[in-house]
């Protein structure tokens, strides 16, 4: 509490804010001098571009589920300038440890669109990157706030070995709520631990609004009560996810410790493929939230610079199309071939126990019938 | 000149395998709460933080969900995490990051990530302990695919097995038989041999009677065994060891020669890891067998404070009921 009884002689002890970072205004005005780190117009239109690409895959991702080619899917429509934007400061030997919204993340990494759409076509074999540049990256997690801890976990092997990188770690607002996310601030905190957790708030948990999620005015500030790094930023404004993140990145690499950048966003669309949200969201709200779209700030932003026309974007659009259409004709020529039955077994540990080779014999008999 | 091969206690047999462990691969680390300058609450650290240093042995915040989760990060990268958890009533919290990432990061990305961690955690009751502390939940683990799970039940065993477990590239969960701790001594030499993940132990060899049974209870039911050879019985006791993956061949195979097969176990009755060697007894050596199986467990009750603990703890007269019930079976 603020303040003690009235008339005690209670004394200030310790005292917070909490920042709010922004450079874009939804129209794509500038509202601050742009940041060092995003200064160059063809690094921007290379995360328009991410950006554009992440919106159009997971355009397609809904598609094919509805279509009966793809699993349950978590959208990510409106919130593409977090992923971007924070994979976009990370260097490859940083280590993301993403939640299931971060496909643009991914695919910024190295992981490829058909490995994605293989997971969430139900194949494990999605999460078997074949980009060394990914190697090291933790498959998504679907049980939400536990991988608070893994990244936490992550960013110690990484400063035990004294490597030069950090762990990135994300998940929405709902996680917040979870002890996992506060013991992970609170080790990376008195641990000094070189890791980001990025806090995507949407707003939404499926069905939970923000305000009965929590009482607390920002979800930065839990941040503080590990002693960690806090910032919020306008998280549908790419250049200030990037340039928050770089910071946070840099703090970490310096043996500084552990952040927590909250991304304010907004989820256009359901949870995923199997809710529907007009059954606890007014449509009006979520039309009113398209104003915000990260992809229309930064078109203009671009296009009032001159760096961007619509020829080009015509032409990226049509790069776009195409690449996903490939990625889908792999994903579905993959998908043709059904996973072994053994492979059940064959990763279950290194090598197979004794103990359950009769089980194997028995489904592998049962799948040859 | 030869060292004399000292005796150890169980305590003392996993403090020597964690620093053999810790000399012999630097991706080991020791960690949990109170492991450091304390040496553990039960002192199977001791000294190792003056040794190696924090750097390798950690001192946690008191989080338990946080020991696990952050075993799990470290894992993926290469480490070889070897944490500690003060009681089996305090892993609770841990069983999400058990059953939903330890277990199964291998199978998740088909190779790619693995989850090399040993996680030791004290078992069973009997050390007049307060609430939360004497819990024996074996059965509950070896239900989750793709853990290992191991107790031993001597030093010997203690310091091999929790070797081989470090040694392993797949989460082991170790139970140290918190009552057998200063219990039993051995002679135990610093081999930086291994023991077996995957064989139970025939500890006896005997033609009349099967008796099963792990960790602290192997006390209760050589105990038997004793008393049953001085009536002119002969009991074969087997020490299953490593619960998960259980070596049913070892045991079937001593079933199928005596007849008759006593199992006991410290947990709670129903879906206790007994109900489990019942049943492949049932399955493999049924017709061998000349009498009901036994079971002498814990009782689907609350794990009673100490003072009734002794009640709740099979006894070695209970166990000797047991066999008596058997071998009345013509």
């Amino acid at each position: 509490m603020a303040a003690g009884r009235t008339g005690s002689n209670d004394s200030l002890v310790a005292s917070f804010e909490i920042r709010h970072r922004r450079f874009l205004d939804e129209n794509g005005e500038p509202v601050a001098a742009l940041p060092a780190s995003a200064a160059e117009p063809e690094f921007l239109k290379t995360l328009y571009r991410a950006m554009c690409l992440t919106r159009a895959f997971d355009a397609k991702c809904v598609n094919l589920q509805r279509t009966g080619r793809l699993g349950t899917y978590a959208t990510s429509l409106g919130q593409e300038a977090v992923p971007v934007g924070l994979a976009s400061a990370m260097r490859e030997r940083d280590v993301l440890v993403p939640s299931y919204r971060e496909g643009g993340a991914q695919m910024w990494r190295g992981v490829r669109m058909e490995e994605l759409l293989i997971y969430w076509g139900g194949d494990e074999r999605g999460h078997a990157y074949a980009d060394p540049r990914v190697a090291r990256d933790l498959p998504v997690c679907i049980t939400v706030g536990n991988h608070a801890l893994h990244a936490a976990g992550v960013a110690a092997a990484l400063k035990f070995r004294g490597e030069d990188a950090a762990a990135v770690c994300v998940f929405g607002d709902g996680a917040t709520s979870k002890g996992d996310v506060y013991e992970a601030f609170n080790v990376a905190g008195v641990w000094s631990l070189p890791v980001v957790f990025v806090v995507s708030n949407n707003r939404w948990a499926i069905s939970t609004p923000l305000d009965r999620q929590t009482a607390a005015r920002t979800l930065a500030q839990k941040g503080l009560a590990g002693g960690l790094r806090v910032l919020q930023v306008d998280g549908n404004d790419v250049i200030a996810v990037h340039d928050a993140m770089c910071e946070a990145l840099d703090f970490a690499r310096r043996g500084e410790g552990a952040s927590v950048i909250e991304c304010l966003t907004y989820r256009l669309n359901d949870h995923n493929t199997a809710d529907d949200s007009t059954r606890y969201r007014e449509p009006a709200e979520v039309e009113g939230r398209w104003a915000y779209c990260p992809l229309k700030r930064m078109r203009a932003f671009l296009a009032k610079g001159g760096w961007w026309s619509d020829p080009e974007e015509e032409a990226l659009q049509a790069e776009i199309a195409a690449s996903i259409e490939n990625s889908v004709a792999r994903y579905l020529a993959h998908a043709a071939t059904a996973p072994s039955v053994e492979s059940m077994f064959a990763h279950l540990h290194a090598e197979l126990p004794r103990a359950y080779w009769s089980q194997r014999e028995d489904a592998l008999a049962h799948a040859r019938a | 000149m030869r060292t004399p091969v000292p005796e150890l206690t169980i305590i003392q047999a996993v403090n020597m395998a964690l620093r053999r462990a810790l000399e012999d691969d630097p991706a080991v680390v020791v960690l949990g709460q109170d492991v450091g300058l304390h040496g553990g609450v039960f002192r199977a650290t001791e000294g190792l933080y003056q040794r190696f240093g924090g750097k390798r042995v950690l001192d946690t915040p008191l989080a338990e969900t946080m020991i696990g989760g952050l075993a799990v990060g470290m894992a993926t990268q290469g480490l070889k995490p070897v944490c500690e958890i003060q009681f089996l009533g305090f892993l609770y919290p841990v069983l999400d990051n058990l059953a939903n990432h330890a277990s199964r990061l291998r199978t998740r990305t088909r190779g790619r990530i693995s989850c090399p961690m040993v996680l030791r955690v004290t078992h069973g009751g009997g050390v007049h302990a307060p609430e939360h502390h004497s819990e024996a939940i074996e059965a509950m683990l070896a239900h989750i695919p793709g853990l290992r799970v191991v107790i031993p039940s001597t030093p010997t065993k203690a310091y091999g097995l929790l070797l081989s477990a470090i040694r392993d590239p797949d989460p082991v969960i170790f139970l140290e038989p918190t009552r057998l701790y200063r219990a039993v001594k051995a002679h135990v030499e610093d081999s930086g041999e291994g023991w077996p993940l995957d064989r139970c132990d025939v500890v006896r060899e005997g033609e009349d009677l099967t008796l099963v049974s792990w960790g602290a209870m192997m006390q209760e039911t050589l105990a038997a065994a004793d008393v049953l050879r001085e009536r002119g019985v002969s009991a074969e006791v087997v020490d299953v060891v490593t619960i998960k993956p259980f070596d049913a061949d070892t045991v079937i195979r001593s079933v199928t020669k005596t007849g008759r097969c006593v199992i006991v176990h410290e947990a709670a009755r129903t879906a206790g890891f007994g109900a489990e060697i019942a049943a492949v007894v049932a399955e493999r050596a049924m017709t061998a067998l000349l009498a009901r199986i036994e079971r002498v467990t814990g009782y689907d009750v609350v794990m009673p404070l100490p003072r009734l603990e002794s009640h709740y703890i099979p006894s070695t007269r209970r166990i000797l009921a047991a066999c008596e019930r058997s071998l009345a079976w013509a």
